[in-house]
């Protein structure tokens, strides 16, 4: 069978939050801009564009990624999950109300990032340890908190998690 | 930061990739894309073509194959897979500690071994690994595969000996002898970071308890990835005493070349490389003397 033929134009399908999306776009853009700037969904941050903050990680079929090192293209037939997903019928999702109790947040940059790296993490381990939690949020950078207290915020929402919540990917 | 503008094909077999490779001059494969989509959007790298290899089916997997006698791993096995696979956890420990070190765990969660073997960065933890584990490359092209060792690999800072039109489909590893073991030492400034210098070694104790076989890898020490052969060849026969590793360790220093820069001045790099090989030669024995370490 001969091969694609490069294209400069490419068709992008996501569900993103539960909502399929169709876009025509370059291949050069980014999911991050695609999402914040075609789809209107800023809650996902651009922090320091150059793959180490993690303040635009986003999930993508469950794996927490870096949406601004990721193309939309790449992102394409996939189910995308952002910090705008989270919130159920009025209700915060265990893991923000963690975030408002303990003191989770000052600035709030890295907050939408932690969130989910934090609910991929509990999907994976519903009870991690203290040591789990540094490790699993390590690709995300906080200057504010020094971290104490977003542990601890993990640690309340995972103790509110249902294990069924916790590996179910809310639509 | 945006990349420049390219044409993007996604290929859903290894041959239409290589064929993509060569009917389009200076095109690059995109794999895991965590050093190729930072670079394009520093202007860096401005490829005219891209070729997506994700979705190539059947090119995610790490398996022992006993006919080949070699741990096999496809082109899109992803950092964290390792970091997940209890084969390598309780069989491979080098490629085990190699593997939870990189980057974060965002960038785990993408990034491949066969794209940054193929990237030729003299930083990349998994080069060091398999250059002391003696492993190869699987580089398909136009007419074929050929097996490249990695020790015929890396030509000059970010520089292979790969053809242009030739991809990674899998790298190899030997299985491991009875009584092997192996560890990576790796010195970074903060989590995430690139390694100051990093130290991969891997041991074979013969039976009376001396040292049959020793591999050692260096990252981030010169301008490609290093095996310090002096220090490999002076280890085989003798005694896994601290007199022997601490000798091995100075030789591993001379085979290390690294220059200045924000991670520190070269005497600083060059006495790292020295006691990360100590640590990481220790940790490899007591690995291969059942030890837990």
């Amino acid at each position: 069978m001969n091969p694609p033929v490069p294209a400069d134009r490419v068709s992008v399908t996501v569900t993103v939050n539960g909502e399929s999306h169709t876009a025509e776009v370059e291949p050069r853009l980014l999911l991050v801009h695609f999402l914040r700037e075609d789809l209107n969904l800023t809650g996902t941050h651009i922090g320091c564009d150059t793959s180490n903050c993690g303040a635009c990680t986003v999930l993508v079929d469950g794996t927490a990624l870096k949406s601004c090192t990721l193309l939309a293209v790449q992102a394409d037939g996939s189910s995308i999950e952002t910090v705008e997903g989270l919130e159920q019928n009025g209700q915060l999702h265990p893991l923000q109300e963690g975030f408002l109790q303990e003191h989770g947040l000052q600035c709030g940059f890295c907050t939408p990032g932690m969130l989910l790296s934090a609910k991929a993490l509990l999907a994976a381990n519903a009870s991690p340890s203290e040591e789990e939690i540094r490790r699993g949020i390590s690709g995300n950078l906080c200057r504010c908190t020094g971290y104490v207290n977003i542990v601890k915020a993990i640690q309340y929402g995972a103790a509110r998690l249902s294990p069924a919540e916790a590996v179910g990917v809310s639509q | 930061m945006i990349p420049a503008a390219f044409k993007y094909a996604a290929p859903t077999t290894v041959q239409q990739a290589v064929e993509l490779l060569s009917n389009n001059q200076d095109a690059k494969v995109l794999a895991g894309g965590h050093s190729l989509v930072p670079l394009m959007k520093l202007r860096l790298a401005t490829p005219p073509v891209l070729v997506d290899i994700n979705r190539i089916p059947d090119l995610n997997y790490i398996r022992e194959d006993s006919q080949l006698a070699k741990l096999r791993i496809g082109a899109l096995a992803r950092h964290n897979d390792f970091e997940q696979s209890a084969l390598i956890r309780d069989r491979y420990p080098l490629l085990w500690d190699t593997a939870r070190g990189i980057g974060d765990p965002l960038v785990r969660n993408r990034g491949t071994m066969a794209g940054a073997v193929a990237h030729g960065d003299p930083a990349a933890d998994w080069s060091a690994a398999l250059l002391a584990l003696d492993g190869e490359v699987v580089a398909t092209g136009p007419s074929g595969t050929r097996v490249v060792p990695l020790t015929e690999l890396y030509v000059a800072i970010l520089t292979t000996s790969l053809q242009p039109n030739e991809l990674i489909t899998e790298v190899r590893v030997p299985l491991p002898a009875p009584r092997s073991g192996g560890a990576y030492e790796k010195l970074e400034r903060k989590v995430g970071d690139y390694a100051v210098v990093g130290v991969a070694a891997q041991v074979v104790l013969a039976d009376g308890g001396s040292i049959a076989h020793a591999g050692i890898g260096l990252c981030n020490a010169a301008s490609t990835s290093v095996k310090a052969r002096q220090a490999e060849a002076f280890l085989v026969g003798k005694a896994a005493a601290p007199d022997n590793v601490n000798e091995a360790a100075r030789l591993a220093m001379e085979a290390s070349d690294p220059i200045e820069d924000d991670r520190g001045p070269v005497d600083y790099k060059r006495a790292m490389v020295r006691e990360l090989t100590r640590r990481a030669l220790a940790r490899a024995l007591e690995r291969a003397r059942g030890g837990a370490a």
